[in-house]
């Protein structure tokens, strides 16, 4: 079973916080995790195929926050339509994915840097776009966030859901994604058997942009309201996921599904500590601990794999 | 007379494979001692076994006249004896001074003496006449010649008795060659023994006292090279023997696969061949001679700077990259599976489908599985390799089957011109028998095929015809009735025996 020992992982913890606070095996709770997974998970199954194809994308955080300021603009100030929006602002990412990748598979400069670079500059666009200032939508996006009477879950979470699979379809069923695993496994192999592998990794940093257009959506109808610091710090929680879902840095590994899982963990782990009051610091100290202990098991379980 | 080192009885063994077999050596103080051979004659095993970088399986040396059984590289050093390597072991980004000292940097509680440091990169420097370098250049500024120098500076630093030059001259321009040899006869007098490997037999015969030849990871012989001409060098070295070439059956037709007409790049010059349907081309010649970079010139992989390549009907054009090439119907089997053959992490089924996967086993972009497995393990079956299962990793598969997988990735795409380089280096006997076959079956089946491999034998055994490579320009053509080891041999060092070698 190969999501065996994430699920293990997964239902150990909601079993140690259930017992440990009367509060938490609730629909409370599994309302509230689904109202803030949708954001991470998007992100990170997008950071799953850049880090597949070998690469890394920093910017993700402040592309989201420039998306959602998009939105935001749009809607509130241009008064658009929320479908136009959305989809205004799902070119903004897919076009900020296209220049990062574009530059940085051309020109062969490492993603981390083009990536690191984007992330300022989508930042600071964000501002210039809300003069730094966070910016009121109304209600017209507050129904992405709310359940659909009926099935008791969100748009938000339904897209994110949809987006785990259709990536871990991607990955697993189709030659696009195939051609990626291989390219984050040998691109210099790959080229020598005829492929182009620069069109299929800048596709990846596309597909990666989309996707934050799309995690902008939930924090944005959440709120109500376009943030200009919306996404801080969110590229290295993706990247916490992938690495507990099992992604390789390296490149050639990593699956959407497993990253879901490290998604969950994460939520879990934030929402049990909190409900157990316990403080942000030793909260922070904890997450850090188990992001090592996850990826210290892993490795240790290929290694012995490998050798046994 | 005054020996400074003698080896006997030298033999390296790999697993099943012998590649040094009792050879002896011994060198005199004050000695420019060369060592000859073709390739994978065992020069640079045993100079691998002289400088601590692998031990012998067996057989004893001596140096001074002391028993001498170097464990480590840092061992030899120690002992006296330093070698430069054929590739560079410089550090670029660092200083040459930096370089020079690097495992001994002198220090004060962990911090660098700069003046001393200076001092003796300069002592160093110029000690083999580098006196226009400075001590504080940065390395990678220099020209490949220069850092050739400095490596020959940083070994002549260090205590040293015995001093072995693996193609020196390699990339060093006529003056710096010149300037070399003045250094080599000041260390000839210091009474150091020198072992000096160079394909340029002009060098060998200006420069070495003694010669001593190897064939085939055994001892021929030793003279005085001042009674040996270079013909007489390369007879010793190919050995003359006539191939038995009873079983081999031709399957050439008369229609051309693939032209190559005047493809220039990198140290490759103006090369034109043809090769026929059905046809196997072997291309001989030195490690270094240029034939990877030709193949890969046609193939795409590096960019030609002029010429063209024409296969089947198709207008010649130059590729630009290896997926036009494979378009066109070439397909090449690499030299280093690891490096650019291979994925080495990943199943023997997705290496398999690889280059096909749009073409066969896949509908609008979304993959066939069941096709997969089915092809692969009719691949599997056909070309004997040996896996538990097709989801095992390629890394966890031997030589033979691995190279195995990365012919089977090309026979499923079906090109109709075969590259293969070096198609069994590092392989068992058995797997070689397979691949062989293989190369016959394909030849039947009307298939082009080009083989560049360094183990002549090989080429004899396969091929119909064998071009020969020196110094980047293609120099002669065999045919089965036409060629002999020698003549081979004589063609391959033809282009180094000039005094203006290639540079």
């Amino acid at each position: 079973m190969q999501y065996g020992g994430l699920l293990t992982a997964l239902g150990l913890l909601v079993l140690f916080f259930s017992l440990r606070t009367d509060s938490f095996f609730q629909m409370g709770t599994v309302r509230l995790i689904a109202n803030q997974i949708p954001e991470l998970t998007l992100i990170a199954i997008g950071m799953t195929l850049v880090l597949v194809i070998g690469q890394i994308d920093l910017s993700v955080g402040s592309v989201m926050a420039l998306c959602g300021a998009v939105l935001g603009v749009l809607i509130a100030t241009y008064g658009w339509p929320l479908w136009a929006a959305i989809l205004m602002s799902l070119l903004t990412g897919a076009f900020c994915g296209l220049l990062t990748g574009a530059i940085s598979i051309w020109f062969s400069i490492p993603s981390f840097i083009v990536s690191l670079g984007m992330l300022e500059i989508a930042r600071g666009a964000t501002r210039r776009i809300l003069d730094s200032n966070t910016l009121m939508i109304g209600s017209e996006v507050a129904a992405i966030s709310e359940p659909i009477s009926g099935i008791g879950l969100s748009p938000a979470f339904l897209i994110a859901l949809a987006s785990v699979f259709v990536v871990q379809f991607l990955l697993t069923r189709t030659v696009f994604g195939r051609y990626c695993i291989a390219i984050g496994t040998n691109a210099e192999a790959v080229r020598m058997s005829g492929i182009r592998t620069a069109p299929y990794a800048i596709g990846v940093f596309v597909i990666s942009g989309l996707l934050c257009s799309l995690a902008s959506l939930s924090p944005t109808s959440l709120m109500e309201a376009a943030d200009p610091g919306a996404g801080i710090g969110i590229e290295l929680s993706a990247i916490a996921a992938c690495v507990i879902g099992g992604t390789s840095l390296m490149g050639g590994r990593g699956n959407a599904i497993s990253t879901f899982l490290g998604v969950l963990v994460i939520a879990v782990l934030q929402t049990g500590l909190s409900r157990m009051s316990v403080e942000d610091a030793n909260k922070q100290i904890i997450t850090g601990g188990v992001i090592i202990a996850a990826v210290l098991i892993d490795t240790l379980r290929r290694r012995w794999e490998k050798t046994g | 007379m005054n020996a400074l080192f003698t080896a006997t009885n030298i033999t390296k063994r790999y697993e099943a494979v012998t590649v040094l077999d009792e050879v002896q050596l011994d060198v005199r103080r004050g000695e420019v001692h060369a060592l000859l051979g073709a390739n994978g004659a065992g020069k640079s095993t045993l100079c691998k076994i002289i400088s601590g970088l692998t031990p012998a399986s067996n057989g004893s040396m001596q140096l001074d006249g002391i028993d001498f059984r170097p464990i480590s590289k840092q061992a030899a050093e120690l002992a006296g004896v330093q070698i430069v390597q054929q590739e560079l072991n410089q550090i670029p980004t660092l200083t040459v001074a930096e370089n020079i000292s690097l495992c001994r940097l002198p220090n004060t509680a962990g911090i660098i003496n700069r003046k001393r440091l200076a001092q003796r990169a300069r002592g160093a420097l110029d000690r083999i006449g580098l006196s226009d370098i400075t001590a504080d250049t940065i390395v990678g500024t220099l020209g490949v010649g220069r850092q050739q120098m400095i490596e020959i500076a940083t070994a002549l630093d260090r205590e040293c008795k015995l001093l072995i030059l693996d193609e020196p001259t390699a990339s060093l321009s006529p003056a710096e060659v010149e300037r070399l040899f003045e250094q080599l006869e000041q260390l000839r007098r210091d009474g150091i023994g020198i072992v000096y490997i160079s394909h340029r037999l002009n060098e060998v015969a200006r420069m070495a006292d003694r010669v001593t030849v190897l064939r085939d990871g055994k001892y021929v012989c030793t003279q005085d090279a001042s009674a040996l001409t270079t013909e007489q060098m390369v007879e010793l070295m190919s050995g003359e023997e006539a191939v038995a070439s009873s079983e081999f059956e031709s399957f050439a037709s008369d229609t051309v696969a693939m032209r190559v007409t005047d493809i220039s790049g990198g140290i490759v010059q103006d090369v034109s061949f043809s090769v026929r349907r059905g046809e196997r081309l072997g291309i001989a010649g030195l490690v270094g001679s240029g034939r990877t970079e030709l193949l890969r010139l046609i193939f795409g992989a590096d960019l030609a700077e002029s010429g063209s390549v024409g296969i089947g009907g198709q207008t010649p054009k130059r590729f630009a990259h290896p997926q036009a090439a494979v378009d066109a119907g070439l397909a090449m089997v690499t030299e280093d599976r690891k490096q650019n053959g291979l994925l080495l992490s990943q199943s023997v089924r997705v290496n398999t489908t690889l280059c096909s996967l749009f073409k066969r086993f896949s509908l609008m972009g979304v993959l066939r599985g069941f096709r997969e497995r089915e092809v692969t393990q009719e691949m599997v079956d056909d070309l004997q390799t040996k896996c538990e299962h097709l989801g095992q990793t390629i890394e966890t598969l031997s030589g033979g089957n691995q190279q195995k997988v990365a012919i089977s990735k090309w026979l499923v795409w079906d090109p109709d011109v075969f590259f293969f380089d070096e198609p069994t280096r590092g392989i068992d006997v058995s797997a070689r028998r397979r691949i062989y076959s293989l190369l016959d079956s394909l030849a039947k089946s009307g298939k082009a095929i080009v083989i560049v491999s360094s183990d002549l034998d090989e080429l004899l055994e396969t091929c119909d015809r064998i071009g020969v490579m020196s110094a980047g320009r293609w120099v002669e053509e065999f045919s089965r009735d036409s060629w002999s080891t020698d003549r081979i041999m004589q063609a391959a060092f033809s282009n180094y025996k000039q005094a203006e070698a290639v540079v």
